[in-house]
Parts: C-alpha cells; structure tokens; sequence
C-alpha cells in the first residue's frame, strides 16, 4: 500500500469532497441546531399566545388598569420600574435597555468574526471580551428583572377573600392570572439559560484565542460558529421583547 | 462568500489588512433606531390592533437585519437560505392557528362552566 495516497485530499462527490450548500461541516450543523432551537422557543411563544387568548383580556381604559386574577394582564402595566428609581411609572424602560445591550453584544461578537476574518488575535481577544462583558451585563439584568418580578410591587393584590399576595412565584401571581407569571418564568428563563451558555461558549473560545489555538489551525471558524449561536439568542431576545412585553 | 473562513488567509503573512466595519456599524443603528421607535408606540399609543400589528412589522424588519447581515445568511446560497427560512414560516402559521385555537377553547369555558 502506498502511504502517499493516503494523505491526497479526497475530492470524490461520494468521498467526503463536497460542501452541501457550499457551507462547512461546522456552521451547516450549527444552523440546522439554531433551527430546531427555533422550534422550542416558537413552542414557548405559540404557547404564550394560546394560554393569552383563552384568557379574558383588559377591556377597561388603559389609565384605569388594576391587577386581577380575571383578566390577562397589560405587560406595560407589569414591567414598569427601573433598577434605582423606585416607584416611578416606566413601562418597559428596562426592558428596551437590555434589548440594547444585547444587541450591542451582538456588534461586537460581529466585530470579533471580522477580525478572525482578518487574522487579527489582538482584535478577536478585544472584542470577545466586550461581548462577554455586555452578555453579563444582560444576565445582570435579568436577575434584577426576576427579583423584583417575584417580590412585587408595594401594593400587592388583595383577593376576594381580602388577603393580600405580593410578588409571583409559580403557583400564585399578584400581576394576574398564574400561569402568566409561570410562562415569564419559562420563557425568559429558557432564553436566560441560552445567554449564559453563550457566555461558557465565548470564555472557552476567548481562552483558546488567547493560546493562539486558531491562529496556528489558520481559521477563525469556531469563532464563527458561536456567533452564529449568540446572534440567535439575540434573535429570539427580538421576539421575546416583542410577543411578551410589547404586544 | 459562504466558506469564506477556509480562503481568506491568502494574505501576506505577517500583515494585517485594515478593519471593514462600516457596514457592521449600519445594521447596529438601524436596529437600535427601531427598538427606540418600537418603545416610543408602546409610551406614546394605547394598545389595540393597530399598535400590535406596527410591532410586529417593526420586529420582523429586526429579524431581517440580523439574520441577514449579522448571521450572514444573505451571502448563502439559495439552498440553504430556503433550508432555514421554510421551516420558519411554518411556524408563523401554527402560531396564528393555536392562537385562534385558544381564543376558541377561551369562549367554551367562559360559556359553560362559569
């Protein structure tokens, strides 16, 4: 058997030579992953919207709305303080901020691909640090988000038994109904656990770009491959900020 | 374009060309230009049909941007870019559909067993 054989390139249809899609091995899986994780968070959300609709809705003036059990509740009215100014009326204040925050992370995972395009170590090791920096700013937020969602506003809900609840946890809900305080918890827990995971992902990476790791292989292409990933939890962030909050 | 990270170390070695960030920084404004306009309707409008159906246009013209120019898709080929996207757009049916689904499964309990 002759060795040199061994180490051509296999260039064969049936061989291993071709690209489907004229897309690598790495990044065509990733895509095929992010698109079956967009069937579990368009799970959440058409979930969302089934247990919203078969709810009552708010029928009332907005400027009149109160928290009660019989009635979805107005997402404005519900996520409306702000980290340092209690008591102020805010609707979604918060909210827009951590959108913002996250897609800035998304400009410099975007950055980070470039300079990998480019060779260049010095820039990917910046800018994956800004990223993990505005992705923990992001998980910062939301904690804040879920302690405040969970210990509740001052006035609480009375019942009709003239007991008072305060906060929502997953089987009472001072906001309304409880299974709108159980899909916060799952859906922006879910989309949670994503980001954090991307930041395991962009440590691991950031460790290996620092060894040198990809610029001895040649390529940046892992660093495109988490970009992939944290752009798509930007993504689903774009739909969650809208089907849970906005509308 | 769509295998790029196999091709693009043909330059010299040694020398790092300079950054090409112009278009990076577009999609940035533009995406942050539509999150302040989408809290703008939600401070400035009362809730309604009207206001949902502006956030959801505003938000799919976000999806776009992302996907295209920060996933790259745009610069796929066609094969993929349906791959990814005929899925999806099934999924806006199933959620119009559970959604009328619920508002139906609403109406029976609120007629029969209150």
């Amino acid at each position: 058997m002759n060795t040199t054989t061994l180490e051509q390139p296999r260039t064969g249809t049936w061989d291993g030579g071709n690209e489907p899609f004229k897309a690598s091995y790495g990044k065509l899986m990733m895509w095929f992953f992010l698109l079956s994780d967009t069937f579990t968070f368009a799970a959440f959300l058409t979930t969302y919207g089934f247990i919203r609709h078969s709810h009552h809705a708010f029928t009332g003036s907005h400027d009149t709305f109160k928290f009660s059990v019989d009635y979805w509740p107005v997402p404005d009215k519900v996520f409306n303080a702000f980290p340092g100014l209690h008591g102020m009326d805010l609707p979604l204040a918060f909210v827009a901020l951590m959108t913002m925050i996250l897609i800035l992370s998304s400009v410099t995972m975007v950055l980070a691909v470039e300079a990998g395009h480019r060779m260049d170590q010095k820039d990917v090791q910046k800018w994956l640090l800004w990223t993990i920096l505005f992705g923990s700013c992001f998980i910062g937020s939301q904690v804040w988000e879920w302690t405040h969602f969970i210990h509740g506003t001052e006035a609480g809900m009375t019942l009709v038994d003239g007991t008072k609840i305060f906060g929502a946890n997953l089987v009472q809900n001072q906001y309304g109904p409880p299974l709108f305080a159980d899909l916060f918890f799952f859906i922006t827990g879910f989309h949670g656990t994503h980001v954090l995971s991307g930041i395991v992902l962009l440590i691991i990476i950031f460790i290996n770009t620092v060894n040198g790791t990809y610029q001895r292989r040649g390529h940046y292409e892992m660093v495109e491959k988490v970009g992939l990933y944290w752009h798509f939890v930007d993504l689903v962030w774009v739909f969650v900020f809208t089907f849970f909050y906005l509308v | 374009m769509a295998s790029h990270s196999h091709h693009d170390t043909h330059h010299e070695p040694g020398v790092i060309p300079p950054a090409q960030t112009k278009a990076i920084w577009r999609t940035f404004f533009i995406l942050c230009a539509l999150t302040a306009v989408e809290f703008a309707f939600a401070f400035a409008m009362d809730p309604g049909m009207l206001r949902n159906s502006i956030f959801i246009i505003l938000t799919i013209f976000k999806a776009f941007f992302i996907v295209a120019e920060f996933m790259h898709l745009k610069h796929e080929t066609k094969s993929l870019i349906w791959t990814i996207l005929i899925p999806t757009a099934l999924l806006v049916w199933l959620l119009i559909a559970l959604i009328a689904e619920g508002t139906s499964v609403g109406d029976y309990i609120f007629t029969y067993f209150k």
